[in-house]
């Protein structure tokens, strides 16, 4: 294996740019954390989450952040498990960017909890049947995992080893998506969930979600940075992600295929694909229009997927999208009634039987926010402290001819 | 494994060698002894009846019946029951305030026949909010009743997510009122206990008392393990019918005429 000779080297991190937009990132979090004094104050009476809605806005930005956390990986994996030299540039970034999203995602969920303070029992009593308790381990495992990769790729003595690290991150992410999508799939009583293509589909959404993020933070950091970014290198990662978001596309449809096909899964579907309201709205036009077809038109035409306005427009509506899709499963998927009794009629003052609606508090929103800029805000530190970033990746230097390693 | 947990937090009151302690905490109609420490920090001291009908073992199985084809006027009085005993009710925020028993009513649409029964926790021998709860807050005793231990419960909702009779709660706000026997907590869930703070002084649970002081013998509470018991007898005799019973999770609240 020939050495890596690409120059890493720490952004200069020094202009009012840099420091406007750390103070920007600080002032979100200290909103969100002010959010969750109120929310833990009051109780979550003050959020818009019900006994009916239990699951709300944070989950929203938490799932989106942690299922993007393992796409972020996706292109160190390609690089050191699939071999193509192409991205090998990028793996240190990558690497950081998972391990960042994830802090971000776990930060809401955590922060959402009825009782954070016992964030301590929940990593010393483990219930080994839950799959949230498993996803606890295998988050930890992730930021063991990624961090070793991290180092292994960074330390020059430890680099001939890169390739069986990245092989082990490459499978515990597998392994990680998969808990997240069964977390939904698991749930048998909800007719919304309860399907194993829950898992498979949160990996095909993973690799897609992540990788827009990447590419905008990518961009972000060698424009502001002013190093060259060529053509190839990004051209190559606008092909991936339209295949991704192709891939995540595929799984939905055949989900909800699969349900219309069943009688009993008749009144979900069609609360989602026909009647549902904002939900139905955001199926349609956010998640499969703007946050899907379209981005795909524009990555793939080439008057705009040449250029990186482009492809940055695209990542931001894929992006966009996956939000959309995360609140259709999460939020939508509880918002349709449990049947008690299928079939027939059903009413309480407990709300059975009928819609549950749900509006997402601001604090709710404080809070997810502040989970994506502390996801944000650890990239920016990593890559000033960090040779985390090539000096150049222009074409010249992610060039097909150069030596494979 | 927390079954076993359960069983050990019955018997620990027996296994007490302080007998004066014991005997003066059972001292007096009072199920728990209250010591005022000053003006308004009050100490409370539970749990001494819990080794009246033994440790929770699995010998036992309680559940219930419920006949469905009762006025649906009882129902509104076991709900009442319910939050007097354990101290819930009164919020003024219908979507958020706990709920842990609930009069449900269902209509056929296609002919119009109604029923009304009381839905709450259906204390399963297979309870999904077990399987999903990650730190094993969410627990069922040896005798099938299915309880929240509030001291590991981190607020995560995810056994509400789980269930499939919406039979749990989450406290949305500060607590008022809380009962000795009952401590309830902001942030955590909580669902019917089944009243196993009575049921181990064998007592019936609060809403199957106050419906049979009213003269209505529409829900009914025993050991179905126990072949000669009034329920083991009613649900042998009676065709009975569990709610979501494809789930096959085993509930142990059976109904009549749904």
């Amino acid at each position: 294996m020939a050495a890596d000779t690409t120059v890493y080297k720490e952004i200069e991190g020094k202009g009012g740019d840099y420091y406007s937009l750390i103070g920007w990132l600080g002032v979100i979090i200290a909103a969100g954390l002010y959010a969750v004094f109120n929310m833990e104050h009051h109780g979550h009476v003050v959020t818009g989450m019900t006994n009916a809605v239990v699951w709300g806005t944070p989950h929203v930005f938490a799932v989106f952040l942690i299922v993007a956390a393992s796409g972020a990986l996706n292109v160190a994996s390609i690089s050191s498990v699939f071999g193509k030299y192409h991205y090998k540039p990028l793996a240190r970034l990558s690497a950081v960017t998972a391990v960042a999203l994830l802090a971000g995602g776990l930060m809401i969920l955590v922060l959402d909890l009825g009782r954070p303070d016992r964030l301590i029992v929940a990593m010393t009593h483990y219930n080994f049947k839950s799959i949230f308790a498993w996803n606890i381990i295998l988050y930890n495992g992730f930021f063991v995992i990624v961090l070793a990769y991290l180092w292994v790729m960074m330390e020059r003595r430890m680099n001939p080893h890169s390739s069986k690290v990245g092989m082990a991150a490459f499978l515990w992410r597998l392994v990680l998506t998969t808990g997240t999508g069964s977390i939904f799939g698991f749930l048998v009583a909800r007719p919304g969930y309860d399907a194993a293509i829950m898992a498979p589909m949160f990996i095909a959404m993973s690799f897609s979600f992540g990788l827009a993020i990447f590419i905008l933070i990518v961009n972000a950091a060698y424009r502001s940075s002013g190093r060259p970014l060529g053509d190839k290198i990004l051209f190559k990662m606008r092909n991936l992600l339209g295949v991704f978001i192709a891939a995540a596309l595929y799984f939905n449809a055949v989900q909800h295929v699969t349900n219309l096909y069943a009688a009993e899964h008749g009144g979900v579907e069609a609360f989602i694909l026909m009647d549902g309201g904002i939900y139905t709205f955001l199926f349609w036009v956010i998640w499969v229009g703007l946050g899907s077809l379209f981005p795909l038109a524009l990555l793939f035409n080439p008057a705009t997927g040449r250029t990186s306005t482009g492809i940055n427009i695209a990542s931001v509506l894929v992006i966009l999208g996956g939000l959309a899709q995360m609140y259709i499963i999460i939020i939508g998927g509880q918002a349709f009634p449990l049947q008690l009794f299928p079939g027939m009629e059903v009413s309480s003052a407990f709300f059975d039987g009928s819609v549950h609606p749900y509006a997402p508090s601001h604090w709710e929103i404080m809070l997810g926010l502040a989970g994506m800029a502390a996801a944000v805000l650890i990239i920016a530190v990593a890559v000033k402290y960090l040779p985390l970033l090539p000096l150049s990746l222009s074409d010249a230097k992610v060039d097909p001819h150069h030596a494979k390693d | 494994m927390t079954d076993r947990r359960q069983d050990d937090m019955s018997t620990v009151d027996s296994a007490t060698p302080d007998a004066s302690r014991r005997a003066f905490l059972k001292g007096g109609a009072a199920a728990a002894a209250v010591v005022t420490l000053a003006p308004g920090v009050t100490l409370y001291a539970t749990g001494a009846d819990a080794a009246v009908t033994g440790p929770a073992t699995s010998a036992k199985r309680w559940g219930m019946l419920i006949d469905a084809n009762a006025d649906a006027g009882v129902w509104d009085v076991a709900v009442a029951a319910c939050q007097k005993e354990q101290g819930w009710g009164g919020g003024e925020n219908p979507a958020t305030d706990p709920q842990w028993i609930r009069k449900v009513t269902v209509k056929n649409p296609k002919t119009g026949a109604t029923a009304n029964m009381p839905v709450m926790c259906q204390h399963c021998d297979e309870p999904p909010c077990v399987d999903v709860c990650p730190t094993g807050a969410s627990m069922k005793r040896a005798d099938g009743i299915v309880l929240v231990d509030k001291h590991i419960c981190i607020g995560c909702r995810f056994c509400m997510m789980a269930c499939p009779y919406a039979a749990r709660s989450f406290v949305h706000e500060p607590v008022q009122g809380q009962k000795p026997h009952m401590p309830r907590g902001k942030g955590t869930v909580e669902a019917c206990t089944m009243c196993v703070h009575r049921v181990d002084r064998g007592q019936q649970p609060a809403c199957v008392e106050a419906l049979a002081a009213s003269g209505s013998t529409a829900m009914m509470f025993g050991d179905l393990n126990d072949p000669n018991s009034d329920i083991s007898r009613a649900v042998s005799k009676y065709v009975t019918q569990r709610i979501r019973a494809d789930l096959n999770v085993g509930p142990g609240i059976h109904y009549r005429g749904i």
